[in-house]
């Protein structure tokens, strides 16, 4: 689904992606492993066509996206940090982004909305929000339109148990409708259960990208968090 | 488009500033005309105060605008919409909503005190000035990251396009007071809107008079029709050109 060859990109000096190849297929959830700044977020705002590659293409259902804006549409992004205009309300937020990107006909998935109870809050102004509560307003426009391609940047830092397992429930569903998630997330032991594949970035470059039984073969650990700790020692040795 | 511009149009309008300049043309324009009994004098008055303001008003709460809509174009630029569409909606709302706000505060008191051709040309002046300069804006903020900077860059522009460029061109007709610079000063005054503007109005107010030799010269060019022609399209080209590089910039911009 999608394809990236040899994409690179620097600010200034710093490389954040150095040559960077993958495939990623349909109903796949996939955890985009590494240390901080190994070019995760870059990576994945670069499919976006956030960040504009220095060389190398990505393609999309085979079409190559840098002049393409339309296969945005089956695309939903949960940012890190989640940055909205400050003077608008939850409410208006979430209309205006269905305004935008509805088009006629399309059911919109409100699910998330509600089980996270911001309905309730619809007159709160972004700029009054918690860390927790703008991540629950992100989570809830990227899953808004049923997108075929889930970014998930660091989904569950900053909420309580009880959203985290919300949205991971949600992940759960969606990735069973044949969905492909990326997620990208430091608290390992979270995504033992979800994830099919494991991409693992150092320093801009992708080490290795296994299917999650391959990787429990290989080093002998059932957990997630246990296998990747391995792979870092015995590299660091 | 159409939503994002309508989206922009609520935004600008809920903080209040352009309103606040709406009631300031209004106040100004308004008490410039009740002072003088003879109009086209009151008309004077205001070309000078439209000449510095709107640019000054124009470019600078148009670049605060674009830095403070980081959040919202950082919103818009992972949903399925073209860079482009983002980019020109953004300056069609200010652009428009600064237009209209001068039409209101000062067009309005020109229509009903003055309505000739000089005033209707002060008008159209003024509207075209703040397309200009929201365009001029919105090239200095793509083209700087940091906030201060990109606005002490609006603001360094303004001056330029107000004294600097003024101080430039007497320095320059003193030094080569020798040589007949009467037909490149045509040319010249092409390089700054604002000045194109003043004498377009000054010719009709019929004080060109005052300005000598390069008056005439001036009269003979921008008072024919080819000369008209010729403003329209510079004037034009002051706000496609601008517009279009930062179009172009922000297409490849990292967000």
């Amino acid at each position: 689904m999608i394809i990236a060859s040899n994409v690179t990109k620097r600010f200034g000096k710093l490389r954040a992606l150095d040559d960077v190849s993958l495939v990623c297929g349909k109903g796949e959830c996939i955890a985009l492993i590494g240390p901080n700044g190994s070019g995760k977020t870059t990576f994945i705002k670069c499919i976006l066509g956030m960040v504009v590659p220095d060389s190398g293409f990505i393609t999309f259902n085979d079409k190559n996206i840098i002049h393409d804006w339309q296969y945005r549409k089956h695309l939903g992004y949960m940012p890190q940090i989640g940055r909205y205009p400050e003077n608008m309300t939850i409410g208006q937020l979430i209309d205006m982004i269905k305004d935008i990107r509805k088009h006629d006909g399309q059911q919109t998935d409100d699910y998330l909305v509600e089980s996270f109870g911001l309905n309730k809050i619809f007159d709160k102004r972004m700029r009054a929000l918690s860390g927790g509560t703008r991540q629950k307003v992100s989570a809830s426009l990227a899953f808004l339109f049923n997108p075929d391609v889930l970014f998930l940047d660091e989904p569950t830092a900053g909420l309580d148990p009880v959203a985290s397992e919300i949205l991971k429930e949600k992940i759960r569903n969606e990735k069973q409708k044949g969905k492909l998630i990326l997620i990208t997330s430091h608290i390992l032991s979270e995504l033992d259960d979800l994830v099919t594949q494991v991409i693992y970035m150092q320093e801009g470059q992708v080490r290795f990208h296994k299917k999650i039984e391959e990787l429990r073969e290989d080093t002998g650990e059932a957990k997630l968090a246990k296998a990747i700790a391995h792979i870092m020692q015995s590299k660091q040795s | 488009m159409k939503k994002i511009i309508k989206y922009v149009i609520l935004d600008i309008l809920r903080n209040r500033i352009v309103l606040a300049y709406t009631f300031f043309l209004l106040v100004i324009s308004l008490s410039v005309f009740n002072l003088e009994d003879n109009t086209s004098k009151g008309l004077l008055s205001l070309l000078n105060i439209v000449l510095i303001i709107v640019p000054l008003i124009c470019i600078i709460f148009s670049t605060i605008y674009m830095y403070n809509s980081t959040e919202f174009i950082e919103l818009l630029v992972s949903q399925p919409l073209r860079r482009k569409t983002i980019w020109l909606s953004l300056f069609y709302g200010l652009a428009g909503s600064l237009s209209i706000a001068f039409f209101v505060g000062a067009g309005i008191p020109i229509i009903l005190y003055e309505p000739t051709s000089t005033g209707f040309m002060l008008l159209t002046a003024g509207i075209v000035l703040s397309v200009i300069f929201v365009a001029i804006a919105l090239l200095a903020a793509v083209l700087t990251r940091d906030k201060a900077k990109g606005i002490g860059v609006a603001i360094l522009l303004w001056l330029y396009f107000s004294l600097l460029f003024d101080g430039l061109v007497l320095f320059l007709l003193f030094q080569l007071q020798d040589y007949p610079l009467e037909k490149i000063m045509i040319g010249i005054s092409a390089f700054n809107p604002v000045d194109l503007c003043r004498i377009l109005i000054l010719l009709q107010m019929d004080v060109s008079a005052l300005m000598g030799y390069t008056g005439a010269v001036f009269k003979d060019f921008f008072g024919t029709e080819t000369g008209l022609l010729f403003c329209a399209s510079i004037l034009l080209l002051w706000m496609i050109i601008p517009v279009w590089f930062s179009v172009r910039k922000f297409k490849r911009k990292d967000l």
